[in-house]
């Protein structure tokens, strides 16, 4: 009893740490955290098969499967822990958007489109075999620019409620919101399962859900600014383990 | 031309001129001494719009002197006592913008609608509580002596 009394004391005082980025799963409850870490009741495995099962699936029009390029999916450890990332071409992709090119350029078959159920899970599939590992992405270079972008957009008071993220996931986190713990607000859980939704979904959705939130312009799917959101998320989480797929309220 | 500009800000009529529904006022010292409209407030309608989950969502960030309500917040301080901390001026300049009074406040400002960025079309224009709920709404708070 006593050491669980000093261990919330140490919570609360990490909490109050300014500019200290916490992962996801130190806010969560610990039913939540025993769930997210337990592959048989976590229903976003569901996802992570099915993915599996799309990544060994060749695409109609005799075009390689993604296992046919890339081999045995377990090849992809890492790649989550580096997106997003800017590509030859000067776009900023993030793991959804790598997959999509994929599909398109070597597939040469039509998108799986952003949310849908193909898509969500391949990416959980992919993200997974990152789970544990430290976020490390690229942050110079041709990145600089949409890391300005996004630290830009994170700072700026947005909708009639007037907040910006960082009002919430910066000075007041570890407090409550209605119901809600305010975490660090980092990526790493993405995509995760959401009970209030159901169902498995992206970071821009829940992206979308923030803005509602604050009654401000819900940008799409993708957008360039949920895009350069998305990387700042994860220049401030360099060196926090990808927890995808996370498991949420 | 400057120094009628420079009034207008002053009356928070440039406010105004955004959006019909939002009401002029004189900002003096960290208050607002005079009712908006010079309308008359109702504490027992601003106890419902303080409690309106929908709407003004203040328990989202606040607690109130009620064993009724569940899932209030902790972001803004708990508004037990606050008519005796605060005048009814200062309670209203807060509920209207709290930035006129500290630029980096929290809160939200439920009257105002000009300097806001990417408000969402649905609310675009429109002030999150009209006048009259302000008024009824300090009404409310300034009888939370205790
Ligand atoms: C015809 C071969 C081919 C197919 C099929 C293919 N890819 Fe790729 N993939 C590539 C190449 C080549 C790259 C390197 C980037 C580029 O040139 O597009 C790549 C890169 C990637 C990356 C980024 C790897 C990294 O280290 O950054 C991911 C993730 C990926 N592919 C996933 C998929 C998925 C999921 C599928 C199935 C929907 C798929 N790929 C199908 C050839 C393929
Ligand atoms: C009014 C406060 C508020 C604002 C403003 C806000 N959020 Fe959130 N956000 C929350 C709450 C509450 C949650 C759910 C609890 C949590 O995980 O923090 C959340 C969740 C998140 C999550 C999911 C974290 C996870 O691991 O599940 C991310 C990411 C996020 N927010 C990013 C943002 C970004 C980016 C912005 C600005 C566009 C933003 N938020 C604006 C309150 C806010
Ligand atoms: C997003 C969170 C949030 C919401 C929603 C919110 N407040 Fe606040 N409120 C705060 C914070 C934080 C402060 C402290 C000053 C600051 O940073 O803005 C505050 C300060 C106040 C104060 C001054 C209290 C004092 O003791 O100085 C009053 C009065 C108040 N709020 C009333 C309300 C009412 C009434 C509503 C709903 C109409 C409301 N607030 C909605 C966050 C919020």
């Amino acid at each position: 009893m006593r050491a669980a009394i000093a261990l919330a004391l140490v919570l609360a005082a990490a909490a109050a740490g300014a500019g200290e980025v916490r992962a996801p799963a130190t806010f969560l409850s610990p039913d939540l955290r025993a769930l997210q870490d337990d592959p048989s009741r976590h229903p976003g495995w569901l996802w992570v098969d099915s993915g599996e099962a799309h990544w060994r699936a060749p695409p109609a029009g005799g075009r390689p499967s993604c296992q046919g390029c890339h081999g045995d999916i377990g090849g992809m450890r890492g790649v989550a822990t580096r997106y997003p990332q800017v590509a030859d071409d000067g776009r900023l992709l993030n793991l959804e958007g790598r997959i999509e090119t994929c599909r398109s350029r070597h597939q040469q078959a039509p998108a799986f489109g952003y949310e849908s159920e193909p898509l969500l899970s391949l990416t959980a599939a992919v993200a997974l075999q990152s789970r544990g590992l430290p976020t490390a992405v690229a942050t110079d270079g041709p990145a600089a620019s949409f890391v300005a972008e996004g630290r830009r957009l994170f700072e700026t008071r947005m909708g009639q409620l007037n907040l910006s993220c960082a009002q919430c996931h910066e000075a007041n986190v570890g407090r409550r919101l209605r119901g809600d713990v305010i975490s660090s607000g980092i990526g790493t859980g993405f995509p995760a399962y959401r009970l209030e939704w159901n169902t498995m979904g992206s970071l821009h959705r829940r992206l979308r859900a923030c803005s509602l939130g604050v009654r401000a312009t819900q940008f799409s799917l993708g957008s360039p600014e949920y895009l350069a959101l998305e990387l700042y998320l994860a220049a401030r989480a360099q060196g926090l383990p990808i927890e995808a797929p996370g498991l949420r309220r | 031309m400057r120094i009628v500009l420079a009034a207008v800000a002053l009356l928070g009529l440039a406010a105004a001129a955004a959006g019909q529904e939002v009401a002029p006022f004189v900002v003096s010292g960290d208050g607002i001494a005079a009712p908006l409209g010079g309308l008359a407030g109702s504490a027992e309608r601003g106890g419902r719009i303080v409690r309106n989950r929908e709407t003004a969502n203040c328990l989202i960030c606040h607690t109130i002197p009620d064993p009724a309500e569940a899932f209030m917040g902790e972001v803004g301080p708990p508004l037990a006592g606050v008519g005796a901390r605060l005048t009814p001026g200062q309670i209203r300049l807060r509920l209207i913008d709290p930035t006129l009074a500290n630029p980096d406040a929290v809160m939200p400002a439920y009257h105002r609608v000009a300097g806001l960025a990417h408000v969402d079309a649905r609310w675009r224009g429109r002030p999150v509580l009209s006048a009259q709920d302000i008024e009824d709404v300090v009404a409310y708070l300034s009888a939370l002596k205790e």
